[in-house]
């Protein structure tokens, strides 16, 4: 069962009061979007076997939701932060590159 | 290859079992093949085999980074039928199902392919209306499927309620040459008739880089060193997005953890398939009498082969509501499965942006039926280069171009 603490209200949450959203920070196109950028907003998932970005919302508890970094390997979570952000903060980024050295995610610098 | 027979196995009961023959040879990897298949699962060993059956192209290898049938194909609940909704989904699911019918002849290994029959129960209004709608096109497709009533139910499986407080039985969709077969032999019984046509099958090699040249692929790199080959075909179901991002592109998939349990082995009580979809369960008996029971996928992405119990839970909760007989029976073993699922819950059969480069892949909870068919739709894709009738609807272009496939009906339950 995944712990994950919620960084709106604090809870360290079980798997069941949470409802997973899948890939986090993908970019919405606009109308005047290609295909290509549409279809890659739509369909086109990262899907890594390593550390990924996710949305979860805590369903079962205050409602909100928020971002982890998690692996999915191991199911290691690296930490959780806000989802009223572009990307992840830099301290996330510096835990996953302490452990993950060679670690690359999309255009990510 | 020797073949097995009854007169085989009259020989060798003289001769202490002294003759037997490995099933498939153990081969060094060449430096180059004309085609190498990534995964040694049902589909990769399938399309492999159709290859050289159907195409006459016999320069293959199989890679498999760990024992063949050692992914979903040796994981999964074995349930085969073929009443989807949408007419490309018929045609390649009723193909497989079809050649699962004679495919101990094919292959000369019994896959112990027994149609006994898959009832999928409405337990709601709206799920009446659909498997109507679904026998109704499953009639023009040419499907045998039949929308049965409660009373007929029970008496196909007696061990159901069909009058539980909660949902009710109010009929099935009956598809009556649906089934089950042995998982392991048909990943065995490919794997022997490819070895026999001189195909390489390699264990215990990874596929850890794609080799591209001016945009064409020309080979992998793999633990046991670089192989080439002019073809590539990826079928590796919940590690595909992992291979695609070698090619350098990605895929409209994400790989969960779905599970599956089975009881200890009672006397023999039910010899239909029944998923309970309102409920979110199903279940079968094995040949050795243990119930065969899987239930739904986690929400998050997961590639450990295991998966949460909360699900285990909801499952028997389910199935104990269906079944209210099974209440005391002890479960023996869970385990877990990586499957790769698809926005419209079908699969991908395409070629992709790399030259000779392909994919079969997205059979995400159900693609073990699919194992002939895709396999034969696959094989005839990478032998002439573009997809053919079967494969033609199930390109990645379909995403980009909004002509999904929706069978999240037709998968409402993951099998
Ligand atoms: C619990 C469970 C129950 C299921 N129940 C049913 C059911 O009742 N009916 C049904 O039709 N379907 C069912 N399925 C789905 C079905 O099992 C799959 O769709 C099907 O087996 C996929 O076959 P495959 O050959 O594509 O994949 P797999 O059998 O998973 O084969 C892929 C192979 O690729 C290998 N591989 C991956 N990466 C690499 C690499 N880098 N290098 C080399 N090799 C690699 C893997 O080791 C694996 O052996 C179930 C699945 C699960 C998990
Ligand atoms: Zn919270």
């Amino acid at each position: 069962m995944l712990l994950i603490t919620c960084p709106n209200c604090g809870v360290a949450a079980e798997e069941t009061e949470l409802h997973a959203g899948g890939e986090a920070h993908i970019t919405r196109f606009g109308p005047e979007a290609s295909e290509n950028d549409f279809e890659d907003y739509l369909f086109r998932r990262e899907n890594p076997r390593g550390v990924h970005f996710e949305r979860w919302r805590h369903a079962n508890g205050c409602g909100k939701w928020f971002h982890a970094a998690r692996c999915t390997a191991t199911l290691e979570v690296f930490g959780t932060y806000s989802a009223q952000t572009t990307e992840p903060p830099r301290e996330i980024l510096e835990t996953i590159r302490a452990k993950r050295p060679a670690w690359t995610w999309r255009d990510l610098k | 290859m020797r073949r097995y027979s009854a007169f085989a196995i009259a020989r060798e009961v003289l001769r202490h079992h002294q003759g037997w023959e490995r099933a498939w040879a153990k081969p060094e990897p060449r430096k180059q093949y004309d085609v190498i298949i990534v995964g040694a699962g049902g589909h990769g060993l399938a399309t492999a085999y159709y290859l050289g059956k159907n195409h006459g192209i016999t320069n293959v290898a199989v890679l498999e980074k760990g024992w063949l049938g050692g992914g979903n194909t040796g994981r999964n609940t074995t349930i085969i039928r073929s009443n989807y909704l949408q007419d490309p989904s018929a045609a390649i699911y009723e193909k497989a199902r079809s050649l699962y019918e004679t495919l101990s002849q094919d292959l000369n290994m019994n896959v112990m392919f027994s149609p006994r029959g898959v009832m999928m129960l409405a337990q709601t209004e709206h799920e009446v209306r659909g498997y109507v709608r679904t026998a109704h096109a499953n009639a023009l497709q040419g499907v045998q499927t039949e929308f049965i009533g409660p009373e007929r139910v029970k008496e196909l499986c007696p061990i159901i309620r069909i009058d539980g407080p909660r949902y009710p039985v109010l009929g099935a969709l009956w598809q009556a040459r649906g089934g089950t077969a042995r998982h392991d032999a048909v990943a065995w019984g490919y794997a022997r008739a490819c070895s026999d046509m001189g195909m390489h099958i390699i264990q215990k090699c990874e596929v850890t880089g794609i080799r591209t040249e001016g945009g064409n692929v020309t080979g992998v790199e793999t633990t046991r060193g670089p192989i080439g080959c002019s073809k590539l075909g990826l079928v590796a179901a919940g590690h595909s997005g992992v291979l695609a991002q070698m090619a350098g592109f990605r895929l409209p998939l994400e790989s969960v953890a779905l599970q599956a349990l089975v009881s200890e082995p009672i006397k023999p009580c039910m010899d239909v398939v029944v998923m309970a979809n309102t409920v979110h369960g199903y279940m079968s008996q094995s040949d050795k009498g243990e119930m065969v029971i899987g239930g739904g996928t986690d929400g998050f992405n997961n590639y450990t082969q295991r998966g949460s119990f909360h699900h285990i839970e909801e499952t028997v909760r389910a199935l104990v509501e269906t079944f209210p007989m099974i209440a005391r029976l002890k479960m023996l073993r869970q385990w877990g499965g990586i499957v790769d699922v698809t926005g419209d819950r079908s699969p991908i059969i395409s070629p992709t942006p790399v030259g000779g480069l392909f994919v079969n892949c997205g059979w995400g909870t159900g693609g073990f039926k699919a194992i002939p068919g895709g396999g034969w739709a696959t094989a005839e894709m990478i032998a002439k280069g573009a997809p053919g009738p079967l494969a033609a609807e199930f390109g990645l272009n379909r995403f980009r171009e909004g002509r999904f496939i929706d069978e999240s009906v037709a998968a409402g339950v993951a099998h």
